[in-house]
């Protein structure tokens, strides 16, 4: 016997159902691929997947579908992974070094050699929260969240990592800035970085 | 074209807005009542999808550069027609045909918030993700109505409407909550404590979500925190401070505020319509 994937299913409103599941952007994935009448839209979440259904959706035989989803097992794929060129030059690398107790250069190594991938997105259009950043750099939000973060700003906060896909307030502290476009309203998906997504950022040659 | 020759405190072009973009942190923005931008469609004669102006309260006026149909639906209260600066008739949720250089101006909603112009063919403005809403809290779609905007118009009406008057909307009493998802994380009776008291909106309302005060809702853990999940439109998400905040179109995709009930979606129109100072109950669907 496998454990479920997923552990719990809640109603969310009448029109959806939340997921509690260990791996969100593989369950995902999988109730994508199972194409289920009447489900209009998946949201991965940290912990959670939220499965939007229409008006017609038979919610009893929904919630038996979705208990039974098994997602396959992934291996890292290059293809599915993306390179981002980092300048580690942020304002927040010395205080990030200090809250770890480890040097700035260690930093810069660690953040670089973290296995990430993109969980969900969130907080703002293109926003992905990369799960698997090494626990060293692990730190608080600022407890002062800035006005404003400019676009490309690599910022680590909580467990997670993440750039900033457009200049937007934040409260995630700055490593470094990349000039890879991770948002275009012209693209189709938008985002560069979607949930699933391999990430691995790689220092700039100064 | 329409001009807008003044907007009252905020107008937005909305339409039906972007669901379904939700993985990649882009919410479904729209109109906050659906249904009213549905009626006010379908009495031009335009699919109900299409581009309608959204606007807060009183003091959108509007002046037809050529001959246009309206209609104007969500909020009641007066409406104000002038041809070549006479008044004119004219009713809400009723087509209404202006002729070049007529002016069509929106009163001090008598109930409700929200109202809904849509012209015959549609508005046509430009597209993000295949909506023309502006979502305020993305920032995605077209900027906020300004005075002086002239607005072009679109072709997609079809027949001409059959109905020349729409019935209002019969009054509210309390809004239908579905319990959960996160309803365990509060104390022991909060959600009898929910429907029990009598919540008032404040003026910190807006389209990213309703913000309600009344006796704080209390938590069984306040310290323990929750990794960020999912948000729906409707949802009743509860900060620290007790205070819950119904979330709207333009709210973000995901959130850390522990959800203690989902209004149901039939609600949603109303609550759209709700204004500060309002006393509102709840009931469990």
């Amino acid at each position: 016997m496998t454990t479920p994937a997923v552990s719990r299913i809640a109603l969310c409103g009448d029109r959806a159902l939340l997921l509690d599941c260990a791996d969100p952007p593989a369950v995902a994935d999988a109730i994508r691929l199972q194409v289920i009448d009447g489900v209009v839209e998946v949201v991965p979440g940290a912990r959670t997947v939220l499965v939007r259904h229409d008006a017609a959706a038979d919610t009893g035989r929904l919630t038996r579908l979705l208990a039974a989803v098994a997602p396959a097992e992934r291996t890292p794929d290059a293809a599915t992974t993306v390179t981002i060129p980092v300048r580690y030059d942020g304002p927040d690398l010395a205080d990030v070094a200090e809250l770890a107790g480890i040097s700035r250069e260690a930093v810069v190594a660690l953040h670089q050699a973290s296995d990430l991938e993109v969980a969900f997105c969130g907080f703002s259009p293109g926003f992905a929260y990369l799960r698997g950043l090494d626990p060293r750099l692990h730190v608080p939000r600022l407890s002062t969240p800035r006005t404003r973060v400019p676009a490309g700003s690599v910022a680590v906060a909580d467990v997670w990592s993440a750039v900033y896909p457009r200049e937007s307030p934040g409260g995630w502290r700055l490593l470094g800035t990349t000039t890879t476009v991770l948002w275009d309203e012209r693209l189709d998906p938008p985002a560069l970085l979607t949930p699933g997504t391999r990430v691995r950022f790689v220092a700039e040659a100064t | 074209m329409i001009e807008v020759v003044a907007t009252g405190p905020l107008a937005l072009v909305e339409d039906l807005g972007r669901p379904g973009l939700g993985q990649y942190g882009v919410g479904p923005s729209g109109a906050f009542d659906r249904g009213a931008l549905r009626l006010a469609n379908r009495l031009v004669g335009n699919p109900e999808d299409s581009a309608c102006l959204e606007a807060l309260g009183g003091g959108l006026e509007l002046r037809a550069l050529a001959a246009v149909v309206v209609a104007v639906t969500g909020a009641s209260g007066p409406l104000a027609l002038y041809a070549d600066g006479a008044p004119r008739a004219g009713d809400r949720r009723s087509p209404v045909r202006l002729e070049p250089g007529d002016r069509l101006s929106l009163g001090q909603p008598t109930a409700g918030l929200r109202s809904y112009v849509a012209v015959r063919g549609g508005l046509a403005v430009s597209r993000v993700f295949g909506s023309a809403s502006t979502d305020t809290l993305a920032g995605l779609g077209p900027a906020r109505v300004s005075v002086g905007d002239r607005l072009p118009i679109g072709s997609r009406e079809r027949q001409h409407p059959h109905v020349d008057h729409a019935a209002e909307r019969p009054a509210g009493g309390s809004l239908r909550i579905v319990p959960g998802p996160r309803d365990d994380w509060f104390a022991e009776g909060a959600l009898d404590h929910l429907v029990a008291a009598t919540w008032t909106v404040t003026s910190a309302s807006d389209r990213i979500g309703i913000r309600l005060d009344g006796p704080p809702i209390l938590r069984r853990d306040p310290t323990r925190e929750l990794p960020s999940e999912p948000m729906v439109t409707g949802a009743l998400q509860v900060p620290p401070d007790g205070r819950p905040v119904l979330l709207g179109p333009d709210r973000p995709t995901s959130g850390g505020y522990p959800v203690i009930g989902v209004l149901v979606d039939a609600d949603l129109d109303r609550a759209a319509q709700l204004r500060p100072g309002d006393e509102l109950r709840f009931r469990l669907r």
